[in-house]
């Protein structure tokens, strides 16, 4: 379970998060939407203990990130999965190393093992073949895909992705949600999807929590976010309701 | 009043990287019980360090050599026999020059090298998926480059120092023609112990602050490709500095 209380950060003269609080239960869907520098990726980014609040608390099963020591965190993060914008593929490694690394660095080295789960986890996401290939070979959509294999590696029980169909054309994004409902699906895991894609939204997400200003502005369904007569809210929808 | 306050900033700049670079150091040293487990990191660095610059490290002390039996000859001119070239020479090499230059040389490679690779993987957020994955990039990346820095680079003094006394002996036999007897009685009769390992003692420091320099530059890289050319300088320009500074402190206590 997650749980975000008053959480304010800032950068310099900025106020990125104003007070943030909402909890998150175990098996959730929920997607964070908001406009470019709300304060979404500093947001995930303080779940998993990359950024430190100036005020309020992360509380991920029981731990405050903030109090918590770096092993405590570190064991915290084995748990999570994490699909980055850019994919964040280790460049100077080949796919199967960039799956498996997690694995290999806590204790797992038996290298016919390794290679059977970097297969099978390579096949979940529609991919064979380029265990040995290196990830400055690969297009933007088959880099996401090994970006998700490498955060499946390790079976996390909570799984994020930040902005998951930024900069892929509509088919390839439309073919990672599809992975994206197909991985939920098989895991049972809570899912966290930072995005501004309202298609990527209402295929997904249970649950929609929209920032604004720093400050939770909405929390329900995709259906409530989409029936919701507030300008503001409508504003959004129209601006990124398109692919 | 202005000048005073980019002054008064500047400094507590300077004691705040200060502070930064301490803590990294604590931290990267307290990896080092891990290294065990790291040891395939350790020995690639090692190599990418150590054997990756052994070429330039030639090309480095073999120059220095033979332009210090140049310098030797041209102010011992009408004072000194051209006979104690060796031991003029050789303890320049040993204390100072084979140490110093072959750090200067390294920062110029690995440290920037380092400043690079890390601020590259900074700046596409391949730190943030180490962390993610419950890797300290501390631990992974800073430990076995420091202490591959810091075994290396004595060897590649000891390397530096030794082809420049024989770049200094093929100036002073061929040029100056001092025979290699000469040259070497020289060389031993003012011989120190001494003055080997405080030079190789020196590089222990130079190695480790290169490194750890490195590092931390390239950890605080931001702003895409243009952020990692200005790491790649800083920590150059940096690590040389150190170097000089370390110099001159190590010297006043070994010396």
């Amino acid at each position: 379970m997650i749980e975000i209380n008053e959480l304010r950060k800032s950068f310099d003269a900025q106020q990125v998060l104003r007070g943030v609080s909402f909890s998150i239960a175990d098996g959730e869907t929920v997607a964070i939407i908001g406009q470019s520098g709300c304060g979404k990726s500093v947001l995930l980014k303080h779940i998993i203990g990359l950024l430190q609040p100036d005020s309020g608390s992360v509380v991920v099963d029981g731990h405050n990130i903030a109090t918590a020591s770096e092993e405590q965190i570190y064991a915290l993060r084995r748990k999570i999965g994490f699909l980055f914008q850019s994919a964040a593929l280790f460049d100077s490694m080949t796919v199967f190393e960039n799956i498996v690394l997690g694995l290999w660095e806590h204790g797992e080295r038996e290298e016919a093992k390794l290679r059977h789960i970097a297969e099978e986890k390579l096949s979940m996401v529609g991919l064979r073949g380029i265990l040995d290939q290196k990830p400055a070979s690969l297009s933007g959509g088959m880099r996401k895909r090994v970006g998700l294999a490498r955060a499946l590696a390790m079976n996390p029980k909570y799984l994020f992705y930040d902005e998951p169909t930024t900069g892929l054309d509509p088919v390839t994004s439309d073919q990672i949600d599809d992975l994206i409902l197909s991985v939920t699906k098989q895991y049972q895991a809570t899912n966290l999807i930072i995005t501004h894609d309202m298609f990527t939204v209402q295929r997904i997400a249970k649950r929609v929590i929209f920032l604004s200003n720093g400050l939770v502005y909405f929390d329900g369904t995709p259906q409530e976010l989409e029936n919701s007569i507030d300008p503001i809210v409508q504003q959004f929808i129209e601006r990124f309701g398109k692919r | 009043m202005n000048i005073i306050s980019y002054i008064g900033q500047k400094t507590i700049n300077f004691f705040e990287e200060f502070g930064e670079i301490s803590r990294l150091f604590g931290r990267t040293i307290a990896y080092v019980k891990d290294i065990g487990k790291d040891r395939s990191l350790l020995l690639k660095q090692m190599e990418h360090i150590g054997t990756g610059s052994l070429p330039l490290v030639i090309i480095v002390g073999f120059f220095t050599g033979m332009v210090s039996s140049w310098q030797a000859a041209y102010q011992f001119k009408g004072l000194i026999s051209n006979g104690f070239i060796g031991s003029a020479v050789s303890r320049a090499i040993f204390i100072e020059l084979g140490p110093v230059l072959t750090a200067i040389v390294i920062a110029g490679r690995v440290g920037a090298s380092i400043a690079a690779e890390l601020g590259t993987m900074k700046v596409t957020e391949q730190i943030d998926a180490l962390e993610s994955l419950g890797i300290s990039p501390i631990r992974y990346l800073s430990t076995p480059r420091v202490i591959a820095a810091m075994v290396m680079m004595p060897i590649l003094t000891i390397f530096a120092n030794a082809i420049a006394l024989i770049g200094a002996f093929a100036v002073a036999n061929f040029f100056l023609d001092i025979t290699g007897k000469v040259f070497f009685d020289s060389v031993q009769r003012l011989f120190h112990l001494k003055d080997v390992f405080g030079g190789i003692f020196k590089s222990i420091f130079f190695g480790t602050v290169t490194a750890l320099i490195g590092v931390h530059v390239g950890l605080r890289t931001t702003g895409g490709a243009e952020g990692v050319g200005l790491s790649c300088i800083r920590a150059f320009v940096i690590s040389a500095a150190m170097i000089l500074i370390l110099d001159y402190t190590l010297w006043t206590i070994i010396f």
